[in-house]
């Protein structure tokens, strides 16, 4: 850490340093983009994934924090730039080195109004065009009225916006189109079975290729990062359960991490292989439900019943422990909710047995069959250049050649004891995706198998404050959720809630990178390549 | 399911009695039980789900709870084919009117049920910014399931309890249902779309 910062501070004199758990680099706005091309393309550095930007207002100014991971050593460091101007806030967009960027600094332009020189698509991406205010701004008016429950249409536009600044350094605002003149764009959703939610693609058709699809966002936008500003700690855990539901136990784990780390607290053996122990149930219960539905979207609707066997095996477990079947909201700060059910081992050993049948069988009934092949192979592809500069994580990630499995890279809780592979595969088509996840269910079997026998007696719940407060600082914690790294900053100013709560999902950046990998594919293919995405829309939405 | 299981039983009796009071021909009201007899056996649902309730409602189609027992199993991703939806999910602002234009895109006559708390009241999200504070303030609903997210078995009540509503409404001159729609879609009109 020392030599990248003295390397740092030798070609920018300007940047200051903070030490904390990553290095976090100061820097004015001018520099931060020959700062971030440095990073990314020094070769010692190489910094060259993007895993969030939080947007931030400290009330006095406005800015960024950039969280950067170098693919070659996991190093982590962060970035901060901010402007004090409140009326037209202007950073510098990052958007041309890592494709992921432009979307997410579209989402800081949404929160906090924030515009970024050199973005080529400044637009809103969760909330209306005549949407009123900027909602995680401090001072943003909560009226109601302002911003009413309407059941007219929302006001629809190709502009696109484009900032540039002219030689004096003013803001110029560029108008340009989202789509070309003459181009025939059709609409696929929000209320369509495959798109897996309410997400929706304005998808411009060339005859039956497609050439560029626009997503759009904000379907199931609940907005929350604000809901979570005005809670207590723990009332803000029961929101992960509803982001991706599905990841309900690990965002709820990678949250209680990010607070135990704040608060300094120890949770007990026992808690840690609990939750590992659920996490990759959950893995196993996601994943199940991702082959039958990806399945029933190709047009194979009984592997949905076959998948769904074990899903429910896997509910009842949980039912038992955790008092019900998906929002758990189990984890605690500290400890979890409950101890385990006296059935618990028994059924998850129940469980263990039938999961090679149940994988056997799947192959047998949909992987090798020619039209699945057919359907499947070659299409979609994302190289592993691709996938990092869209940040796409997970098993998508993983078989693009890219293993980010952060329980590998940046092992937590247990994971560094544990015994198992990462799958990763190099083809990148849809067909790499749908093996990686069946893959990663008998690596997730193969860790409740070494723990399952061995759950240390202990204390489930370690001694919390009644009233927590968390220190003065920020923390972020990344994890390892069904569908990929999810990220969790906390900002606090040493009360009772946070000062800001930001989410950094995977599926966000899924929905992102479908645009580039459906380019120059079929229309019927947009279907395969997103269903093998898994993305869960309620994830990006937030 | 027995009679005496169900929980609300006043309200359809209250039904029953607004339907006594207007009087009905012997004829008219053998067919209206014939035609209620056989809807309200195949009610079929919309496929509409923005979140976690979505989820549940897969499980409800699946084989363990099994909803082709009860004639329910025709999930349509058309509006113009289904006859009811299960509004299973937040919504939020933006989703507002595509929900509205989806609820008068349904065939008559049509049913909503509200299921899980979001869809009832805005929810755990009741607070946030961009979330419709239930919706009922947007289509008029006939039955809610409460629940976050609600157990499968819930939701099979719910649409029990729809299925009992369709049993004892008029088909033929209907009045009590359609006049009072026709009475709240006027109070919450759509303005005129280009």
């Amino acid at each position: 850490m020392a030599n990248i910062q003295d390397k740092i501070a030798k070609l920018f004199p300007e940047a200051t340093f903070e030490e904390g758990e990553f290095l976090l680099i100061n820097i004015p706005d001018e520099k931060l983009h020959s700062l971030c091309e440095t990073l990314r393309d020094d070769e010692e550095l190489s910094f060259d994934y993007l895993v969030t930007i939080v947007g931030m207002d400290w009330k006095e100014s406005l800015g960024c924090v950039y969280y950067l991971t170098s693919t070659k050593t996991n190093a982590h460091i962060s970035i901060k730039v901010s402007t004090t101007d409140r009326e037209n806030p202007a950073l510098t967009s990052v958007a041309d080195l890592w494709k992921i960027a432009c979307i997410l600094e579209r989402e800081v332009y949404d929160f906090f109004g924030i515009v970024f020189v050199g973005n080529p698509d400044m637009r809103r991406l969760f909330l209306n065009i005549d949407w009123k205010g900027f909602p995680l701004r401090k001072d943003y008016d909560t009226n109601p009225e302002l911003n009413p429950v309407s059941i007219e249409n929302e006001r629809q536009t190709d502009d696109t916006y484009v900032y540039t600044r002219d030689e004096k350094g003013n803001l110029v605002k560029n108008v340009s189109k989202v789509f070309e003149e003459g181009d025939f764009v059709v609409n696929i959703g929000p209320q369509h079975p495959a798109t897996h939610g309410v997400l929706r693609f304005r998808t411009a058709v060339d005859g039956e290729t497609i050439k560029k699809i626009d997503v759009y966002m904000g379907y199931i936008h609940r907005g929350v990062e604000k809901l979570c500003e005005n809670l207590t700690y723990p009332q803000t855990l029961h929101y992960m359960d509803r982001l991706d539901y599905f990841s309900a136990h690990n965002y709820h784990h990678g949250l209680c991490m990010c607070i135990e780390k704040a608060a300094g607290i120890e949770v007990s053996r026992r808690v840690q292989v609990i939750r590992v122990l659920m996490d990759e149930l959950s893995r196993i219960a996601s994943h199940c439900l991702f082959i039958g539905t990806y399945c029933m979207d190709l047009g194979a609707t009984t592997m949905l019943f076959y998948t769904l066997r074990v899903r429910e095996q896997i509910l009842d477990i949980m039912e038992k422990t955790c008092g019900a079947r998906m929002t758990f909201n189990y984890s605690t700060i500290g400890g979890v909710m409950q101890d385990l059910h006296p059935d618990f081992v028994k059924d998850v050993k129940a469980l263990l047995a039938v999961i090679p049948a149940n994988i056997k069988e799947y192959n047998k009934v949909f992987t090798g069959n020619i039209i699945a092949k057919n359907r499947m192979e070659g299409v979609g592809v994302l190289s592993r250049e691709d996938a990092i500069s869209y940040g796409v994580t997970g098993p998508s990630g993983r078989a693009s050649g890219w293993a980010c499995d952060i329980r590998k890279t940046d092992p937590y809780s247990i994971y560094s004891e544990l015994d198992f592979e990462e799958v990763t595969a190099t083809e990148g088509d849809s067909m790499a995706r749908f093996k990686c996840r069946l893959a990663e269910i008998e690596q997730s079997a193969h860790i409740i198998e070494q723990l399952i026998d061995n759950i240390p007696e202990g204390e489930i719940q370690a001694k919390v404050p009644k009233v927590l407060r968390l220190p003065a600082g920020h923390w972020f914690q990344l994890m390892e959720g069904c569908r990929g790294v999810f990220g969790v900053y906390i900002e606090s100013d040493g009360g009772t809630s946070p000062y800001r709560l930001k989410i950094a999902p995977p599926c966000l950046n899924l929905a992102a990178v479908v645009d580039h990998i459906t380019r120059g594919d079929k229309i019927a293919d947009l279907i395969t390549i997103g269903g093998s995405l898994d993305y869960i829309v309620p994830d990006m939405d937030r | 399911m027995p009679y005496e299981a169900f929980k609300d039983n006043e309200y359809i009796e209250q039904l029953v009695e607004e339907l006594r009071a207007s009087g009905t021909n012997v004829i008219v009201g053998t067919f209206d039980k014939l035609i209620n007899w056989g809807r309200s056996n195949s009610i079929w649902p919309l496929t509409f789900a923005t979140s976690c309730c979505g989820i549940e409602f897969v499980s409800l189609g699946a084989a363990r709870f099994d909803m082709a027992r009860f004639g329910w199993e025709v999930a349509r991703a058309s509006p113009r084919q289904a006859d009811f939806m299960m509004v299973a999910g937040t919504i939020v602002n933006r989703m507002v009117p595509v929900f509205r234009r989806l609820y008068d895109q349904l065939a008559e006559p049509k049913y909503v049920i509200a299921c899980g708390s979001c869809a009832i009241s805005g929810g755990p999200f009741r607070k946030s910014y961009h979330v419709a504070k239930g919706i009922e303030e947007i289509v008029p609903v006939d039955v809610f399931v409460p629940g976050c997210p609600p157990r499968p078995e819930a939701m099979i009540y719910g649409i029990m309890q729809l299925s009992r509503k369709i049993k004892v409404e008029r088909f033929f001159g209907g009045v009590n249902r359609q006049e009072n729609r026709e009475e709240y879609l006027k109070s919450h009109p759509v303005e005129e779309q280009n």
